[in-house]
């Protein structure tokens, strides 16, 4: 009964949470998405963290800024964050226009709407393995 | 099509303009421009026919006039002359009178008459005068002879007033006398003004002469005396006037009373009422002398003839003068008739006036009837214009919505309250785009394309679709245990070409709209839809031209031919049943060998016929003419049952005919119903043929010459062949997960199908048990539903390099659904090493942007090394084959942002597309 009920939490979460990556897990692959939030969770970790580090350093070195918000826009894309997706190309349009302080401004939406997609995650990556290990 | 349907709406406007200007036309007929002046004509005709009518009355009394005068003439003519003849006869007789009085008086001697023997005799004879009141002779005597003459008589000779005679040349004394008229004897006649001058002239002339006429002595009576001369001696045959007076003895005369004689006479006629006659003495013409009638009696004056009378004296004139007692009658006869006559005229006149009222009338209802129906057209079309507007308006905000709605985070409910909107959302969107539809075929703004494509997998499409549909319905159904879900299956003639040029997307809706309503009233038994060439030179009834089967020919499960045809229910029309169609199957198996006429004009058209067969609840017989009629169902509790507006069908028939064809059914009541409708299509040439057909899931032909054998509990589906190897394929409409594993576990099947079974699910079925293509699971749903992509990856092998772990992942991910076989790499460089010649990779990813060596820079070390490869092997072995061996990896860009600049990049180096990366 419990097992079923977080069964099916987990389906539900992650229906509202991915559009279509939860179509790429099967039989072959049952632990797809759960790897794939790992790996954009390291991901995004780390490029947050070095891009505040770009920020921090004077003078700003934007084609690096822009770099790494590449990386870190392709990774959000590629689990389907909309939201932190947008606010990436918010970021790197001021980056193009090496406005520092829109950059920064900019980078603070990143990092709210990640923190809110991160708290998300993190809550299904735990029901998850918590349905794996009733299961 | 399109143009030739903006022909025909041209055509229709032209007509509404012709109808409009002969409208106007007709507007200004004589009749409506001199409409103002129909009071004055209708009184105009009023009055000429009165002037008509009075001219008729006139000259008919005119006439009435005439006639009564010629009457009167007659009358009057014929009363002279009787008079006349009355006056002659007496004059006659006093002639003889005289006569006698001459031969017995004078040649005798001594004479022979005397007073008494005078008058005795004209006492006797007085019949023969009934005129004459009385006759005497006078005898002449000279003064001379005077004295013996009176001693002679005894009595001297007086005058008229009785005194004896005074002295005068000549006397002429009466000596006979009638005895009526003794009183005058031996009076002196020519005492008398009037005897005498009497007497001159009759001894003169020998002739009877008349006086004047004067009141008679005896009566009051007019009268005249008429005096006739006696001579002596005989005379010379031509007497002379002298020898006349000398000859001269004596007179005879009379007194005739006129006025008796006239009106003996009248009393005699007939009519003599009727008119008045006066009698003139016009001798002296100043003065008439009246002889007979009242010259102041009352008469009509305005009818007079007058008649001439001859009473034998040459001296004296008569004339009588007659004319009506009364004044002519009015004509009833004519009053009558003329008025009549005018009455009609005026009832003629009405009866026109009355008829131009009414055409006047009739004409204004007529403009203003089409200037309402001008305006109700018009207003049609803009109903029709707003309906297709409004729709259009609703469905792009409609649209918008739909895409938004599960766009955010939502709890469980709300997904699902959402997900029922959406699935409202798009039924409604269906609806809208049908009324759009409607509204551009009304508008005649549809336009078909014309893109190649193949019949049999939109077929394929379509049943797929609507399996799921009737399996649910089935599923329903058969929880009441009385009834079966229909079964769905397609036959497509072999004839009918694989590809062909028409609209496809318009042909998908017919198709699709006739197998849902199909699906939509059909609850057991059978749905079946034939596909074959409508050939011009043959009937379509000859059922060797459409002699043709899936089973034995090359493309053997091309047809998705579901389950079991023959449903043991009688189908509306007999000529597509199971029966006739298995009789084509043997008759094909029997002439399979034999020649196929194969037409060659590639671009020529062709009428393809299409049959959707069911044997649903049918159409009642009294709305199957309104069927095609927009927005009509067979009645209103249909749409309550079965849903739905009735639009389908109406939008059917217009494309139908769009492309050139006709639709028709047959239905029966509670039997099915047969829709069959033909379109054009133009035969697909060669080269589009090639471009599209990688698109295309292609059904191999790699069954061509393998046997099946089919079980199936019905009959009529199993003129099978035999397995080289068995190998069983369970087919089966609904089978659970476990069950499949039971089934798999007994060894009983090596798969599944899942009926209906569709022509490409069979054939990756038996690719899977055959071992002919890569392994995969049949009958799951596949990704978005692509097979084309299915077809274009499957067991390919596919390189993806990018140093975004997360990206990789996903990408690959994606790949590897459609049953590619990916390898991931983390750099440009790793990927070099993969990509050494001789290899194996189907296709290369590449992400642009990474660390150590991007895309552009991988991608020209490979294309550097290609190009190597590729002139060794050409020098080599340039006649190894037809295939041009050419090494060429397409490696396709992958990046965020794809721009023009980064387009072009990856084109300059080399690379063979671009992906925008999600």
């Amino acid at each position: 009964m419990d097992r079923n009920r977080l069964h099916n939490q987990v389906a539900s979460m992650r229906r509202s949470l991915f559009d279509q990556l939860e179509e790429l897990q099967d039989d072959t692959n049952p632990n797809f998405v759960q790897e794939v939030v790992t790996l954009f969770y390291n991901d995004s970790t780390r490029l947050i963290q070095n891009i505040e580090q770009a920020l921090n350093s004077r003078p700003i070195d934007f084609c690096k800024l822009d770099d790494y918000m590449h990386q870190f826009k392709g990774s959000s894309s590629s689990i389907g964050a909309k939201k932190v997706t947008n606010e990436c190309t918010a970021f790197r349009e001021y980056c193009n226009a090496e406005n520092a302080e829109g950059c920064i401004r900019s980078f603070q939406q990143v990092k709210q709407e990640h923190a809110i997609l991160k708290r998300k995650l993190e809550v299904y990556l735990q029901t998850v393995r918590q349905a794996s290990q009733t299961a | 099509m399109g143009l030739k349907l903006q022909q025909s709406h041209h055509h229709q406007s032209v007509a509404v303009k012709g109808n409009e200007q002969m409208g106007t036309k007709r507007g200004y007929t004589f009749i409506q421009s001199n409409r103002d002046w129909l009071p004055k004509l209708i009184l105009l005709w009023v009055m000429v026919m009165g002037f008509i009518s009075t001219w008729i009355y006139k000259k008919m009394d005119a006439d009435n006039n005439v006639r009564r005068e010629e009457v009167l003439s007659s009358m009057c003519d014929q009363r002279a002359r009787m008079l006349q003849d009355q006056f002659s006869v007496s004059v006659n007789h006093v002639h003889a009178l005289a006569l006698l009085v001459a031969t017995f008086h004078y040649y005798k001697n001594p004479s022979a008459i005397d007073q008494e023997t005078f008058a005795e005799y004209t006492a006797r004879a007085a019949f023969e005068r009934p005129l004459l009141s009385g006759v005497a002779y006078a005898e002449t005597v000279v003064h001379s002879g005077r004295e013996k003459f009176e001693k002679q008589h005894g009595w001297t000779i007086k005058t008229m007033q009785r005194e004896p005679s005074r002295l005068r040349d000549e006397y002429a004394p009466v000596i006979f006398s009638q005895e009526t008229i003794s009183y005058i004897e031996s009076l002196d006649m020519m005492s008398g003004e009037e005897d005498r001058e009497n007497i001159v002239r009759a001894r003169a002339t020998g002739k009877a002469v008349l006086t004047s006429p004067f009141r008679l002595l005896g009566s009051h009576h007019l009268g005249v005396v008429l005096t006739f001369p006696v001579y002596k001696s005989k005379l010379p045959p031509k007497p002379t006037m002298e020898e006349r007076i000398v000859a001269t003895a004596g007179y005879l005369g009379g007194a005739i009373d006129v006025e008796s004689l006239v009106e003996n006479l009248l009393g005699q006629l007939a009519g003599n009422q009727a008119i008045l006659v006066n009698v003139y003495d016009i001798t002296n013409s100043s003065d008439p002398l009246v002889m007979y009638g009242h010259q102041n009696q009352d008469g009509d004056w305005a009818v007079v003839h007058e008649s001439k009378l001859d009473f034998g004296d040459p001296f004296r004139k008569h004339q009588m003068i007659c004319r009506y007692h009364q004044k002519a009658p009015t004509s009833w006869t004519a009053l009558t008739n003329v008025f009549l006559f005018f009455v009609i005229c005026l009832l003629v006149g009405y009866i026109l006036y009355g008829a131009v009222i009414h055409i006047v009338k009739v004409e204004d209802d007529f403009r203003e009837m089409q200037e309402l129906k001008v305006r109700a057209e018009a207003a049609d079309v803009a109903k029709s214009q707003f309906l297709g507007t409004v729709s259009h308006e609703i469905r792009t905000p409609m649209n918008g919505m739909l895409a938004l709605l599960l766009d955010t985070d939502l709890s469980s409910t709300q997904r699902g309250y959402a997900q029922t909107a959406q699935v409202c959302g798009k039924a409604l969107i269906t609806l809208i785009n049908e009324v759009i539809d409607r509204a551009k075929i009304e508008a005649g703004k549809l336009e078909l394309e014309t893109v190649p494509f193949n019949i049999r997998s939109i077929f394929d499409n379509v049943l797929s679709l609507f399996s799921e549909k009737s399996r649910n319905k089935g599923v329903e159904v058969s929880r009441d245990k009385t009834n079966r879900k229909p079964s769905l299956a397609v036959f497509v003639s072999d004839k009918v070409p694989e590809m062909v040029m028409g609209d496809l997307g318009r042909f998908r809706q017919i198709i699709t709209n006739l197998v849902g309503n199909s699906v939509k009233f059909t609850e057991r038994g059978h749905i079946f839809v034939k596909v074959h060439l409508a050939e011009s030179t043959q009937p379509v009834a000859d059922t060797k031209v459409e002699t043709c089967l899936n089973g034995g020919s090359d493309e053997g499960l091309l047809i998705s031919s579901a389950c079991q045809f023959k449903t043991g229910y009688e189908a509306a029309d007999e000529r597509n049943s199971w029966d006739s169609f298995r009789h084509l199957v043997v008759d094909e198996e029997l002439r399979y060998d034999a020649p196929i006429n194969t037409i060659d004009e590639a671009s020529r058209g062709f009428t393809l016929m299409v049959s959707v067969e069911d044997t649903g609840i049918g159409i009642p017989l009294i709305v199957q003419d309104r069927v095609f009629t927009p927005f009509m169902q067979a009645d209103s509790s249909t749409s309550r049952n079965y849903g739905g507006t009735g639009i389908g069908l109406s939008i059917t028939k217009c494309l139908v005919e769009l492309m050139g064809g006709h639709i028709s059914f047959i239905s029966r009541p509670q039997v099915g119903s047969t829709f069959s409708f033909t379109t054009v299509f133009k035969r697909c040439n060669k080269a589009s043929y090639n471009d599209t057909k990688k698109s295309i899931v292609e059904l191999p032909s790699g069954f061509k010459g393998l046997k099946a054998i089919v079980v199936d509990g019905k009959p009529g589906k199993q003129n099978g062949h035999l397995f080289k190897l068995p190998k069983v394929i369970l087919l089966a409409k609904n089978i659970t997960n476990v069950e499949l594993e039971k089934a798999k576990a007994a060894g009983f099947a090596d798969t599944v199908i899942m009926k209906p079974m569709r022509a490409s699910m069979a054939v990756a079925c038996l690719q899977q048990v055959l071992g002919i293509g890569k392994k995969r699971q049949a009958g799951k749903d596949m990704l978005n539903g692509s097979p084309v992509l299915q077809g274009l990856l499957c067991g390919k092998k596919i390189l993806v390099v990018d140093d975004n772990m997360a990206h990789q992942r996903v990408f690959a991910g994606a790949l590897k659904k459609f049953g590619a076989a990916v390898e991931c790499r983390e750099s440009g460089k790793a990927a070099l090493k993969l990509l050494q010649l001789p290899c194996c990779f189907y296709a290369c990813f590449m992400d642009i942007q990474m660390p150590e060596m991007d895309g552009f820079e991988a991608t020209h070390p490979i294309r550097m090394m290609e190009s190597k490869a590729n002139e060794q092997m050409n020098g080599g072995m340039d006649e190894d084959s037809g295939r041009k061996g050419e090494w060429h990896v397409p490696i396709l860009a992958m990046t965020a942002d794809v721009i023009h600049a980064t387009y072009d990049a990856g084109l300059k180096c080399r690379m063979d597309g671009c992906v925008e990366a999600l």
